[in-house]
């Protein structure tokens, strides 16, 4: 250890010089989640109890169903992204690696699921 | 100059000493409100797969989401999805720089706790 330079030992211990492109993509979701989530809250949220044939009239109408799908594709998006922030400050090493993968492939899974889902209904 | 000893030096002390503020406690509950939200993201998911599939499908989902955790579940995730859409707004003025200093700060920390009941409140009158 003694044989490093002072400069050898402080090299490569600055900031990452990465993740603007993270913080931009993540707000760009957010404000577009923040117009998404009230219009999804006030769509979904009266339909959450209602009968079958009820939420299937109702989200056989484009306006809701394009709501819907867009909430979730953005918000899937959004979480992925946070949870993948959430992962890189606690969780280091191979599991760091791991548990990313699973968030995001989860994150598009969910996302896939509920599209087609809501495909089926409005189709 | 250059630490030598890099590795087994003592970590100066962060969470254990500090008294949580509402700066702190904010901040946190932003990521885990966030994070939370997952458990009522599946849930509407499986609801939406469920009324695609057949009525059958669907009064099982339903008759989850609608029980008595159900409920739970779903009036703490409206208040989740409330508090970090406040809190992500306050980020988003942050981000120009703008009400970083102190007062400010917990002036918008307290707008989005107490915003964030008071919507949770007004969405459970409109909407159950």
């Amino acid at each position: 250890m003694r044989y490093l330079t002072d400069r050898k030992r402080a090299e490569g211990l600055g900031s990452a010089k990465t993740g603007t492109a993270h913080f931009w993509s993540m707000k760009v979701s957010a404000v577009a989640l923040l117009f998404l989530i009230p219009l999804f809250i006030f769509t979904f949220g009266p339909m959450l109890g209602q009968p079958h044939d009820a939420v299937i009239a109702y989200y056989s109408k484009p306006f809701p169903a394009i709501v819907a799908v867009l909430t979730l594709i953005v918000g899937f998006k959004h979480f992925a992204e946070g949870a993948q922030v959430l992962i890189e400050d606690y969780v280091h090493g191979l599991a760091q690696k791991i548990l990313i993968i699973l968030v995001i492939c989860l994150s598009y899974a969910a996302a896939a699921a509920g599209v087609f889902a809501i495909a089926r209904i409005a189709l | 100059m250059a630490d030598v000893n890099r590795g087994n030096r003592p970590l100066s002390p962060h969470l254990t000493i500090y008294r949580p503020q509402l700066t702190s406690v904010t901040s946190i509950l932003t990521r885990i409100t966030g994070n939370a939200l997952i458990v009522a993201a599946l849930l509407i998911v499986w609801w939406f797969l469920a009324a695609s599939t057949s009525p059958e499908a669907f009064a099982r989902a339903d008759w989850w989401i609608t029980s008595l955790l159900g409920d739970v579940v779903m009036a703490l995730s409206l208040w989740a999805i409330w508090y970090h859409t406040l809190a992500g707004i306050r980020h988003l003025i942050w981000d120009n720089a703008i009400g970083l200093d102190v007062p400010v700060a917990e002036k918008l920390g307290w707008a989005v706790v107490i915003g964030s009941f008071v919507l949770t409140l007004i969405t459970l009158i409109i909407v159950a």
